[in-house]
Formats: C-alpha cells, structure tokens, sequence
C-alpha cells in the first residue's frame, strides 16, 4: 500500500480521535459552569449526544452533507454511506458519488468517522446554552434532527461543494459550518425556552448563577484546547507537513492572544481577572481561528484571536443585557467568535500561504470580494440554521414540550430527569433558584 | 429577647431575606441542613438500583430579636417562605437568655 495513503489516513483518524475527545471538553466546561443539582442532567446530555450523532449522522446525514446532488444538498448515495466509492483514489481517478470530498486520499471510512465527529461537535455546542431547565428527551430529539438534516444541508452549501463553496466562500475547518451552526441552533432554542427560574431579578436585571465548579471549567478548556490540534490540524485530512504544522501554530496563537485580551479586558471593566472569561476568550480564539487557521500567518492569528477574546467578554455582558441566558456563554464563543472568525478569512487572508484558494483578503490588497462572500456565507447559515431550528424547537414545544416544571427547575433536574445525583455525599443545597 | 429558628425550602431562602431586611432584621444565620417532616422523601436511582432517600435538602435560618419583634418576623418568614406546597417548613420561636457581642462585650439587646 501506498505510504503517502497509510500516513494520511493515521493523520486523518489520530486527528479525529482528538476532536472526538473534545466531548468530555464541553461536558467538563458546561458542568463546571452549571450549578451542581443539574450536574448528572449536564453531563448526561453530553454524554448521549454523541451517540445520536453518530446514529443520525450515518443514517442520512453524511449522504446530505457529501453526495453528489444540487448547490443545497446532497442527492446520491444519500443513506448509510450506500453510494459508488472508490477511495482513497482522488482526482480524475475518483469514481464515486460523494465527489465533494474526493480530494482526501483516505478510505471512505476513515472520511466518514473525521466529519462525523465534526457533526457531533456542533451537536454538542446546544447542550450548554440549554442548560438547567431543557427536558432531556427534547435535548436528544432536537441533536437528532439537527445532527440528520440541519447541519448537513448547510454543511453541503460550503464542504459538499454547494453554492457557497461555488460562490468563492472559504471556511476551512468550520467556524460557520461547526461552531455558528451549533450557536443559531443554540440561540433558537434558547428563545423558545426563556432564561432560568431567578437569572432576571423582579427589576429585570441579569442576576449570578455562579458555577460550581472551576476545576472543571478549566479541565475542559484545556481538552477542548488540545482536541482542537485534531480539529484544525486535521482538517488538512493529509500528512501535509508544512500545513499542519502552519495550522497548530496559528490555532494556538489565536487561543493565547483570545485568553490573553479576555483576561486584560474582564480586568478592565469588572476589575477582576475572571477566570470564566479566561477560559472562553482562549475558547473564542479557538473557534474564530477555526475558518482561516490555514490561510492566514501566525501573526494575524494572534490579531484574530485578541479580537475574538475582545468580543466574547463583551459578547457575555451584552447577552446578559438583552435578556437571552445562555448559562456557559456558548452563544457569545461559538456563535459571536464563529462569525468574526469566517469574516476574518476576508481580511486576513494571504495567498502565498496556500495557493490557489481563498486569494488575499482585504488587508493584504485583495479587495473586498472575498470579504463579502464571507459575509454572504456568514448571513445565509446564521439565517437558515436559526430559522430552521426555530420551527424544529416550536415543534418539540407543541408535542412533547421543552421545559421542565418549575418546581423541577428549583430542585434540580439530577433528581426530576434522571433520578440521580452527581455528588450524593454531599450536602449540596441551592439557595437561590 | 427570642431566638427564631425556621427550616425552609433552599430556594425561599432569597426571598426570605429580603422580606427580613425589609422589616429592619439585621442580620442572620443561615446553614443546609437534610430533614423531613411529612413530606417524607423521595425514590432516587443508582446504577439502577432504586433507594429512597427521606432527608430532603434544607436550609435553617436562626436569628435573634428583640421581644417585641419576633411575631413580625414569624409573620414575615412564614409569608415569605411559603408555597403552599408540601415541604414548606416549620418556624421555632425559643426564649433566649443572654446575648453578648463579642467585639465590644455588649450585653443584651444591644448585642444584637
């Protein structure tokens, strides 16, 4: 067997195998940013949703996502990884239907396991945004539907070789395909479920609902930091030697310089150097670094990543000011961070880091076409995945409802949805809501 | 002076302080505690297996007050802490001998 083959695909499913650890990373970030009677609730979710993923991923969604079919979604071979395929032959030797993603010379497999835990991992991005007052089968029904339908069809506008990728729009390893996918879908279903029991005092202002443990939180920013060596790196799907090394600098640069302007910015106007905005500014780095990690140098990822950690320390206070609670600050690092990240390609993209592809952005004399169809990409995903999933929450609303009952809510839903708790040796009383 | 003790459920706690400071209370204690009344306790599972936990989540509040204070306070934790559900609490009211505050050696109502 051909050596460059066996190299990529050990690359291809090493790397995989990091974002798919990127699971326990949101699970202990969510718990740690939660209050400890919802603890079982939190990570119960994080723990099934993967596994739906998978479930709805093979059933239809990598069919829509990569078959051979129109600019919206996939047409041909589009149930159980069913169609005509001869991987890992690429090019002209290709002979498939799921022609999209023939430029990888890996088995079909090995393609199939990398972008399902890609579709797992803006699956996961809702559950914390949800967080301490969802039912947990309204959880499970909505990652079903967004992880088949949802996410494919506009994973297919720009990975499947739909009309954006047609178009000229470049968003190399899924800040708006994963991350602001996962956020609209969030941000929906934040709408549709209203803030927790006391986020809002009677005089409408936003209250503290501390979480209760930071160990945690910051456990999980560190695996979501590493699982993101796999993300971008590995969205290379080849053992390419400059480009994958070119992609874990400028990914990293963009989580210190996120952590680094979130730190200086909370400091700033809070006074204090808030540990939950160190972590979700690395975060924010992270995701907004995502879309351009290979098209852009180490020293803008380092302008990139401080922006994004600008914006999601006042992305959080902002939420908070227009009544949207949102319990872990998903929507202000994926949603907020994923947007400025895919807008950042147009920028600070360069050509001469890899050819042939996005072209140079506007700060390097490239004008503002790409800008704008980064803009364009940014508006119709953000449009038709909240849309969408705005129906699918009302839906699940009118059947089998969203919310737990208050008196669940103030309980907690360790004992109302599961019957169990996370730390039973201890006396663990909310005093608050 | 009277001591008040109430055992409420944990999230009236917010509101019980507030209707108390509202009164001009000035300060309290206030710890969790587990216990049941007959409200009894509720089935929780363990890798399957059921059991039944009886000593549910609490908070206690203890303060003390100046005699001619303590029927407003009672009126106000039991106004503040009640639902109307099973589970709402009980409040105690005991005659206290002697109050003395540490940092200056007052002694009585004055330590309060």
């Amino acid at each position: 067997m051909d050596l460059k083959i066996a190299l990529d695909t050990v690359w291809v499913l090493v790397a995989g195998m990091l974002v798919f650890f990127m699971n326990l990373g949101f699970g202990l970030v969510e718990s740690g940013f939660t209050r400890a009677k919802n603890t079982v609730n939190i990570i119960s979710k994080n723990f099934i949703v993967f596994a739906v993923a998978t479930i709805a991923f093979f059933v239809v969604g990598w069919g829509l996502m990569f078959g051979d079919g129109n600019g919206f979604f996939g047409t041909q071979g589009l149930f159980m990884l069913s169609g005509a395929d001869n991987s890992p032959a690429v090019a002209e030797a290709y002979e498939g239907v799921y022609s999209a993603i023939s430029w990888t010379g890996v088995p079909l497999l090995a393609k199939f396991f990398f972008q399902l835990v890609f579709a797992g991992t803006a699956a996961t991005i809702v559950s914390g945004a949800v967080a301490e007052r969802i039912k947990y089968v309204s959880f499970i029904v909505f990652s079903f539907v967004l992880v088949a339908f949802v996410y494919p069809v506009v994973g297919h506008w720009i990975w499947g070789g739909g009309w954006l990728a047609e178009l000229g729009f470049w968003d190399f390893a899924g800040s708006t395909v994963v991350h602001s996918t996962g956020a609209w879908a969030a941000l929906a279903g934040v709408l549709v479920l209203g803030p927790r029991l006391g986020k809002f005092g009677k005089d409408g202002k936003a209250r503290v609902i501390p979480g209760h443990n930071m160990t945690s939180a910051m456990t999980g920013a560190m695996v979501l930091w590493f699982g993101w060596f796999g993300f971008n790196p590995g969205s290379t799907m080849a053992a390419d030697p400059g480009a994958i090394s070119h992609i874990i600098v400028t990914t990293t640069f963009a989580a210190a310089a996120g952590a680094l302007a979130a730190t200086v910015l909370a400091w700033t106007i809070l006074g204090k150097p808030d540990i939950g905005m160190t972590i979700n500014g690395a975060l924010g780095g992270l995701v907004s670094i995502t879309a351009g990690c290979a098209f852009v140098s180490p020293g803008s990822s380092l302008i990139i990543g401080a922006i994004a950690g600008a914006i999601i320390v006042l992305g959080v206070l902002l939420l908070d000011r227009v009544k949207i609670d949102d319990p872990v600050g998903a929507i202000a690092v994926h949603g907020m961070g994923g947007i400025f990240g895919t807008l950042a390609v147009g920028l600070f993209a360069q050509d001469a880091i890899a050819p042939g592809t996005t072209g140079n952005g506007l700060l390097f004399g490239g004008g503002f076409g790409l800008l704008w169809n980064q803009l364009i990409g940014v508006a119709a995903v953000g449009a038709a995945v909240f849309g969408v999933s705005l129906v699918v929450w009302l839906a699940i609303k009118a059947t089998i409802g969203v919310r737990v009952s208050e008196e669940e809510e103030m309980e907690g839903l360790d004992i109302g949805e599961h019957g169990n708790r996370a730390y039973p040796d201890f006396v663990v009383t909310e005093t608050t809501f | 002076m009277k001591k008040i003790e109430a055992i409420i459920k944990p999230h009236r706690l917010e509101d019980v302080k507030e209707a108390l400071n509202a009164i001009g209370v000035a300060g309290m204690t206030a710890y969790e505690v587990k216990g049941y009344g007959r409200q009894k306790g509720h089935t929780e599972i363990y890798r399957g297996a059921e059991y039944t936990v009886d000593f549910r989540p609490k908070v206690k509040i203890e303060l003390v007050v100046d005699d001619d204070a303590a029927q407003a306070v009672e009126d106000a934790i039991v106004e503040a802490a009640r639902t109307g559900n099973i589970g709402d609490g009980k409040v105690f009211t005991y005659d206290c001998a002697a109050a003395v505050r540490i940092r200056t050696g007052e002694r009585g109502p004055e330590a309060l």
